[in-house]
């Protein structure tokens, strides 16, 4: 009976605990910080909270002369859970800056949920396009980069340099996808190229099987974007199927990152892809940052990594330039957008007139070095925008690229 | 669409059926022998996974690890069956929320122990590769898998029908009261169904390992399909495991192929009418 | 002491209408979403109650019917611009229409098939929101549902969205209340108690089940609505097996056929959640520890170990505490 009594007291003493609010005292600099830390997608959220961690643990857990708290929370990968522990941070753990998350169609439902709760948030990895673009919110700040961004430079390089007319599209069927593939068909078929199949696996697929069967075996090579799980199993399978033989493969950055190159044999061998990063890189920066990072987790980092690591520094800059005062959010809003990094590990990052980065796009060739595979720069494109050589205004003309945009005509 | 594609889809169907079968045969036999729903099914096979892994970092030959998975599930599935199982004959609730509880806690020890990165267990050369006639590729793999499955159907049929162990079970199935009158121990046989199911869900998992993987969320993923199939097929046969998985094999791949924004609708629907005609499903008996 | 246990139930039950309806204002903002999403759950949890409580049909796909109406909320509202008024018909309606076409196909079966059947049909509502991309964003899910539009009075804030649930969650207990007090609930448990004794009696059977399987299903959509509002956001999640095995625990934590006992297993399961979670990453293997025990510690409930307790006291006179 009284330890009944006693557990039902420390419920309740508990749930008084939670429901009381915060002490609003000037503390520690608290970071709210979302990542898949389980599910499919658990490997990828590991890269991205030890990027942070490790960013942080090298300046002393300091930022502006105050101490500095990571509350890491588990989204699973998934939208709604998301949505539950954004609100959570904010209301609960009265974050002053939340960053992370992982998919760009968990950024599409978290916009909204951030502007209610009117906290900055930094999205390193959500490269879901339209936020920066038609549908352009007030508190999220994109440190990362649009989803299509990449792939306007790749279309270009493979139609031109590469040579390739036919391509198949395989990507996974969510908004990332989407943009990924759309960029791609823009400027790939602007260059002379033709989009002739698109093929959309759903998000986890892990048996491509009924997916490969189908690919035109005429075309001159396959796009495949892959994420998470999905990428580890395609480039195996599509050699098993016979394709790698017959038509060359090339894909999103997501791909063939860093975080799935060590599980991947030489079937990835030969694949080109567009990214913002690769481990190598060959700068003094970034020799130093895989260095170190290998040293501490033992393995090479990824883009993920690259992107929240850089994102530490972000949040130090912009409350360096508002004295520290994280609280007045509207300030510590306007200082995150003005916010440029001339020497992160990826290159030089600045965001443009609407938000987004602009940085160096590399194209990138997996090799074996040293008994490894990396993701060799073979070229790399200077401060490319979310809107590439086009006018912005022309641009937000067009609808944001999705499953039918632009339309396949060859398909 | 050509006759290749009929041919390499029928291939990745029925391979992907062959897995299937692997998972819920031991599904179904647990069904139909105790009537319990287990979710822990799916968890099984994620272990299953696990374990192979483990044993393999040690430098042992997939073989091994196969059998070591088959063991240490077997193990488990007897602990869980009766600590907490054996009490609730006859409560789906019971059942469905105790099974439930056990596989998010496998779930997150899966976690705690081999940690969220996905894995793939290395195949053996000999697995690798595809068969190349004319146009078409059959990676090797998926040939294997169909020859596991074959051989598992088989044993299992004999085992069922010609021994005296599968005679005692299958009395067992059709009427405990009257098993235990002529002297057959329930409590044993029982227990060796369940040990028998949780060990083919294991090696179902070993075997999808070295093609999709060993990854968090496997568990829950796989579990679906392993009902529908016993479903279908009508719980407790395994000739009903058999029909209901090369079912669900075809329309799943078929279904992805040629209806994508169906895919998952003609997988279970044509399920859900197949039981309004026949509740018990195809071969299952009331 | 007989009026104690008769009161009992009741003033607790007042006590928390009581503090439902004044402790809100004074909660912080992430309590306030708990009890909102926790009432949101509870209407849920009561309309499956109807179904295992009442008639003793376990269904494994009660998580179709929150879809359903949460995916009418959520298309409804953002791309037509529907009001409240419009997405709520819709949505119990839809949500009422698949279970009247689920319901032919599931009665036919009880127990472990009733089970099995009713996992196979919310399968199938599961794999439309995954893949009808087209319609339901698929994997995307619909961001952006905006709170309810067209009502008297706004309701854009948290606490006055508190409130609307808390009505909704009135209206659906009280409905729900009713029906299992009529006459009609009456022959639903004694169908569930035993079902050839009342076809002797006369009673058609089917049509009693079938009627309680649509209103737990158009209640479930009711649920769902406001589910869409709350989260503003619908995905496939929502329809996910995982979910309808939770609404399952809530109704069994709780204690089936009460009503009251699912409203307290869904508050104790999603303040649990939340709450645990912020303590520890391992929360999964709290829940798996909450399904175990409530099978073995409480078989009824906790409302079935109150009432015992209860009962206890009841019968034994009044005994000295024992001394330490």
């Amino acid at each position: 009976m009284a330890r009944k009594l006693s557990v039902t007291a420390l419920v309740l003493l508990v749930l008084v605990a939670v429901a009381l609010p915060a002490d609003a005292q000037k503390g520690p600099i608290k970071i709210g910080f979302l990542a898949p830390v389980t599910g499919g997608a658990a490997q990828v959220g590991k890269d991205m909270v030890n990027g942070l961690m490790m960013w942080l643990e090298e300046h002393g857990n300091q930022i502006a002369g105050r101490k500095v708290e990571v509350i890491v929370e588990d989204t699973q990968g998934q939208p709604n859970i998301a949505l539950t522990k954004v609100a959570k941070l904010v209301e609960s753990d009265k974050v002053h800056v939340l960053a992370g998350g992982l998919f760009a169609h968990v950024g599409y439902a978290l916009a909204p949920r951030v502007d209610q709760l009117g906290v900055p948030m930094l999205y390193p990895v959500m490269a879901a396009d339209d936020l920066t673009q038609r549908k352009p919110t007030k508190w999220v700040v994109r440190n990362g980069w649009t989803s299509s961004q990449p792939n306007h430079p790749f279309g270009e390089y493979v139609a031109k340099t590469l040579g390739y007319k036919k391509v198949v599209t395989v990507a996974i069927d969510y908004s990332f996808g989407w943009e990924q593939v759309g960029g791609f068909q823009k400027t790939f078929e602007e260059n002379g190229g033709q989009i002739v199949q698109k093929l959309w696996p759903p998000l986890g697929t892990t048996d491509f099987a009924p997916y490969l069967s189908q690919i035109k075996r005429d075309a001159d090579a396959v796009f495949a974007l892959m994420v998470a799980q999905s990428a580890l199993r395609f480039p195996r399978q599509y050699q098993d199927a016979g394709l790698k033989a017959r038509l060359p493969l090339l894909g999103g950055g997501t791909t063939f990152d860093e975080f799935v190159l060590p599980s991947l044999g030489d079937e990835a061998l030969g694949a080109y892809s567009a990214l913002m990063y690769s481990a190598a890189l060959d700068t003094p920066i970034n020799k130093k940052f895989v260095e170190t990072y290998r040293k501490k987790y033992g393995k090479v980092p990824s883009y993920y990594s690259e992107v929240c690591y850089t994102t530490g520094r972000w949040i130090n800059d912009a409350a360096r330039a508002v004295g520290g005062d994280v609280e007045n959010r509207e300030s510590f809003l306007a200082a995150l957008r003005k916010v440029e990094v001339p020497d992160a590990p990826r290159g030089p990052v600045k965001l443009d007139a609407h938000g987004n980065p602009v940085q160096n796009i590399y194209i990138r060739k997996v090799e074996k070095k040293g008994g490894e595979l990396w993701n060799t720069v073979i070229h790399t494109y200077p401060a490319v925008g979310q809107f590439w050589k086009y006018k912005p205004e022309e641009f937000l003309k067009q609808p944001v690229y999705d499953r039918n945009y632009p339309p396949c005509k060859a398909c | 669409m050509s006759g290749e594609f009929f041919i390499g889809q029928i291939f990745n169907g029925v391979s992907y059926a062959a897995l299937l079968f692997l998972l819920a045969g031991g599904l179904s036999l647990i069904f139909g022998m105790m009537r319990i729903v287990n979710m822990t099914h799916g968890s099984y096979y994620l272990l299953g996974g696990y374990v192979a892994l483990t044993v393999m970092w040690r430098g042992a030959p997939f073989v091994v690890a196969i059998v070591a998975a088959a063991i240490v599930i077997a193990l488990i599935g007897i602990a869980e069956w009766n600590a907490f199982l054996k009490r609730l004959s006859g409560q789906e609730l019971g059942q469905v929320l105790t099974t439930m509880g056990f596989a998010l806690i496998f779930q997150d020890l899966g976690l705690v122990i081999w940690g969220g990165d996905p894995h793939t267990i290395r195949l053996p050369e000999t697995l690798s590769g595809s068969w190349v006639v004319g146009e078409l590729y059959f990676p090797v793999y998926r040939v294997f898998i169909v020859g596991v499955a074959i051989a598992v159907s088989l044993t299992l049929w004999l085992v069922l029908e010609k021994t005296r162990l599968g005679a005692m079970m299958r009395a067992t199935v059709d009427d405990p009261e009257m098993a235990r009158g002529v002297g057959i121990n329930v409590f044993r046989i029982s227990m060796g169904v369940f040990a028998l199911g949780a060990m083919l869900a294991s090696i179902a998992g070993v075997v999808a390992g070295g093609f999709v993987g060993v990854y968090p969320g496997a568990d829950f993923e796989i579990l679906p399909y392993a009902f529908v199939v016993v479903i279908v097929g009508g719980m407790g046969s395994l000739k009903g495991a058999l029909v209901g998985s090369l079912m669900v094999g075809l329309l799943d791949n078929f279904g992805k192929a040629l209806f994508p924004e169906l895919s998952y609708f003609t997988l279970f629907a044509p399920m859900a009418l197949i039981l309004a005609v026949r509740p018990t499903g195809l071969f299952g008996r009331a | 002491m007989e009026t104690f246990i008769r009161r009992a139930p009741r003033a607790a039950a007042l006590v928390a209408a009581v503090l439902l309806l004044a402790l809100p204002p004074f909660v912080s903002s992430f309590m306030l979403s708990l009890m909102t999403q926790a009432l949101v759950w509870a209407m849920l949890a009561m309309s499956l109650d109807l179904l295992l409580g009442y008639i003793g049909l376990a269904s494994l796909g009660h998580a179709a019917y929150l879809a359903l109406g949460a995916y009418s909320v959520g298309i409804l509202t953002t791309r037509h611009g529907a009001d409240f008024w419009t997405s709520l018909a819709v949505g119990i309606a839809v949500a009422a229409l698949g279970a009247a076409v689920f319901g032919l196909v599931a009665l036919r079966a009880t127990g472990v098939y009733f089970l099995m059947i009713t996992l196979a049909l919310g399968m199938t509502v599961w794999g439309l929101a995954n893949r009808w991309v087209s319609l339901t964003s698929g994997d995307n899910g619909i961001a952006g549902v905006p709170r309810p539009r067209g009502l008297p009075w706004d309701v854009s804030g948290a606490l006055p969205f508190y409130y609307l649930v808390l009505v909704a969650f009135a209206v659906a207990f009280v409905v729900l209340w009713t029906v299992v007090h009529s006459p009609f609930g009456k022959t639903l448990v004694g169908i569930r108690e035993s079902e050839s004794r009342m076809r002797t009696l006369g009673y058609h059977v089917w049509l009693h089940k079938y009627i309680a399987f649509v209103i737990a299903g158009a209640a479930g959509g009711f649920a769902g609505v406001f589910w869409g509002y709350y989260n503003g956001f619908v995905s496939p999640a929502d329809a996910e097996l995982a979910t309808s095995v939770e609404i399952l625990l809530m109704v069994a934590l709780g204690g089936r056929g009460t009503l009251f006992g699912p409203v307290l297993g869904a508050f104790v399961i999603v303040l649990l959640r939340n709450v645990v979670s912020i303590y520890t990453h391992r929360w999964l293997l709290i829940l798996g520890a909450v399904y175990i025990g409530t099978i073995v510690y409480a078989p009824e409930g906790i409302i079935g170990m109150a009432r015992d307790w209860l009962k206890a006291r009841a019968r034994a006179p009044l005994r000295p505490a024992p001394s330490p």
